[in-house]
């Protein structure tokens, strides 16, 4: 080995990457005992509530098939509600697992290496509670299949040029794509598990799933190609799944819809809400499972960067999206804002501004965004107002549209804010099995980025 | 055959030096994947970026050709007033096939060119091996290498650093 002591570049400001002084075994021992260990009491707590969330879910879906969607507080001329706000407030929130683990391994930031298989599993949870609601809000759920260009004895195709259908391939194809990302890089991380299984179950369940992983170098070229051309391939489909999803509002001709700045909007609102889940999530997580090592507050503070960059440019959105109606003359679009500002859903409105505009800048200061609890309050808040804003694009868009005769309020009924809540049973229900079974942090890649990986690292380790 | 080394530096330089020796049916065994070891080993790059491009260009052809069919030929509705070939409106879905295929095209390649799923191989039956996906590197020379032998070999891989000389039977 080399005896001179090659200096390994440090892109994290001098700071390890990963502290308390890892070494790949110790790495392995902590991730792995949280899913050997005998479960704790308050894993079944959380899974007991989340299941009775779930169960209050597939009632109120039951009831939903059953009654039809009268049940919901839609009417004329809302006839768009809770249902499509939830679901671009769920698939939002799946934008930040693939981009720490697509776009922030393509910038070799090598610190998203803690992260990114949570906030991955994140997204695949969040894009199946998305995709609930347009199953379900079709009203004839027994002909949903209708959606796709399947062959059928009415001898019709459904219609390319509608950006309803094209949400059905960009936000099916991005959960596919994610799914296989995932798995792609947990396949290593299977393969410990399988190696350290103690009884037979489990070493043939992960077995099966590591598929046989060797750990060769011949393997490692394929698979960190195939890792690349995954991360390659994702980051253009994250930013087009939102874009896409904007669509379903730009390409109408309705007041406050029809803007062209809804595709980066969306995407920037998505990231910025995503983020945002992942920040709430990993406080809890780090603080119940002692990773406070692989999740520093360094990893922290640069996801709640991110979130003030991304607020930022929401709130620019904001403001752009005001201007251009003003300067247009168009006095529909003029008054859609207006209304927004001061009308009937103004209460909703303040809601979306203080905590999409206000909250995000308290992140300017080092104090505030290194802090705990103020980045736990604070990252709730932020998607709280990313709800509103969707609920204020939806609803107040089509509660007062061009014709003042049709102008309606709606309100969503008990069943509207059921469903809502029971998809986070959902969300809640897999997110807890996946801890609970599955190697929350990559240990592979983690260990990948230890100074001690590196061949050229010079004097004595472990 | 399998041996032990310390750690990736040393993992490097024996790759090295058993593909100097002349051996190729050889492999070097990390938690991780250790910079550098494709060219220690003299491997070419791997052609999954061939497979994955060669998938994109069917799925994207694909998508925009169901597109065309269905809404040209097929079921030909004039929708507001665009034309039935409206290319603009076909470019989300057909991005989108586009990356799935090339998405299942890369795990799926990925998994062809590595030769699994293989559940059993020789180097399983080490109970060493085990530690691989751990803190552990090994390197492995298969049996039928021209240069196999099995005193020869043991030799050479103690002699460049190997611990835990092992020999293992066919799976």
């Amino acid at each position: 080995m080399s005896s001179e002591v090659t200096q390994v570049p440090n892109l994290n400001g001098g700071e390890p990457l990963v502290t308390g002084n890892q070494t790949f075994t110790s790495v392995t021992e902590n991730i792995c005992r949280i899913t050997e260990r005998k479960t704790p009491p308050v894993w079944y707590l959380a899974l007991g509530a989340a299941l009775s969330l779930l169960l209050v879910l597939f009632g109120s879906i039951g009831f939903l098939i059953w009654e039809g969607t009268g049940i919901w507080g839609l009417n004329n001329p809302v006839g768009w509600g809770w249902a499509i706000i939830n679901f671009v407030w769920w698939v939002g929130i799946g934008h930040a697992g693939t981009l720490i683990s697509a776009i922030l391994f393509l910038l070799r930031q090598r610190w998203r290496t803690s992260i990114n298989r949570f906030a991955e599993a994140m997204t695949l949870f969040a894009i199946s509670c998305a995709l609930i609601f347009p199953a379900i809000h079709v009203g004839r759920i027994w002909v949903v299949h209708w959606m796709f260009p399947l062959p059928n004895q009415m001898q019709m195709w459904p219609n390319f040029r509608s950006p309803l259908l094209w949400d059905v391939f960009a936000v099916s194809t991005y959960f596919a794509a994610s799914l296989l990302f995932w798995f792609t890089g947990l396949i290593p991380d299977l393969a410990t598990f399988r190696d350290r299984a103690k009884n037979k179950i489990k070493k043939y369940i992960f077995g099966f799933f590591a598929l046989g992983w060797r750990g060769g170098n011949r393997q490692w070229r394929h698979y960190e190609l195939a890792y690349l051309i995954l991360a390659g391939i994702s980051t253009p489909l994250v930013l087009s799944v939102h874009s896409v999803v904007s669509t379903d509002f730009a390409i109408s001709i309705i007041p406050g819809w029809h803007t062209t700045i809804f595709p980066p909007y969306f995407v920037a609102g998505a990231i910025f809400s995503g983020f945002a889940m992942v920040v709430t999530l990993t406080i809890i997580a780090r603080r119940i499972f002692n990773l406070k090592d692989f999740i520093t507050i360094k990893h922290l503070e640069r996801m709640n960067k991110i979130i003030l960059l991304t607020g930022t440019m929401v709130g620019y959105a904001y403001s752009m999206e005001f201007f251009v109606a003003w300067y247009s003359g168009n006095i529909y679009e003029q008054t859609i804002f207006i209304n927004r500002a001061f009308g009937q859903y103004a209460w909703a409105y303040w809601i979306m501004i203080s905590c999409n505009v206000v909250v995000p800048q308290l992140f300017w200061f080092k104090k505030l965004r290194t802090s705990i609890p103020v980045m736990f309050v604070a990252s709730i808040l932020i998607n709280v107002g990313m709800w509103f804003e969707r609920f204020v694009i939806v609803v107040t868009s089509l509660a007062q549209d061009f014709l003042p005769a049709s102008w309606d309020y709606y309100s969503p009924t008990i069943w509207d804010i059921s469903i809502f809540v029971g998809s986070f049973g959902l969300f809640f229900t897999l997110f807890l099995l996946f801890i609970r079974f599955l190697p929350m942090i990559s240990m592979t890649e983690v260990k990948a980025v230890l100074p001690q990986a590196d061949p050229h690292h010079g004097g004595t380790h472990e | 055959m399998l041996a032990e080394f310390a750690g990736p530096g040393s993992l490097l330089e024996a790759a090295r030096q058993v593909r100097t020796a002349g051996y190729t049916k050889f492999d070097c065994h990390s938690p991780f994947p250790i910079h550098g070891m494709d060219a220690a080993m003299r491997l070419k790059r791997s052609p999954l970026g061939w497979i994955v491009g060669l998938a994109a260009v069917i799925g994207t052809s694909s998508a925009l050709g169901l597109q065309w069919w269905t809404s040209t030929i097929d079921y030909p509705l004039v929708i507001s007033g665009k034309p039935l070939f409206s290319f603009q409106a076909y470019v989300p879905v057909t991005f989108a096939l586009g990356v799935l295929l090339s998405a299942v095209a890369a795990l799926v390649g990925m998994l062809a060119l590595n030769g699994l799923p293989r559940l059993h191989h020789s180097v399983f039956h080490s109970d060493r091996f085990a530690k691989f996906s751990d803190d552990s590197f090994f390197v492995s020379i298969e049996a039928d290498d021209p240069l196999f032998d099995t005193e020869k070999t043991r030799e050479f891989l103690q002699h460049i650093g190997g611990e835990n000389v092992e020999v293992l039977r066919e799976s």
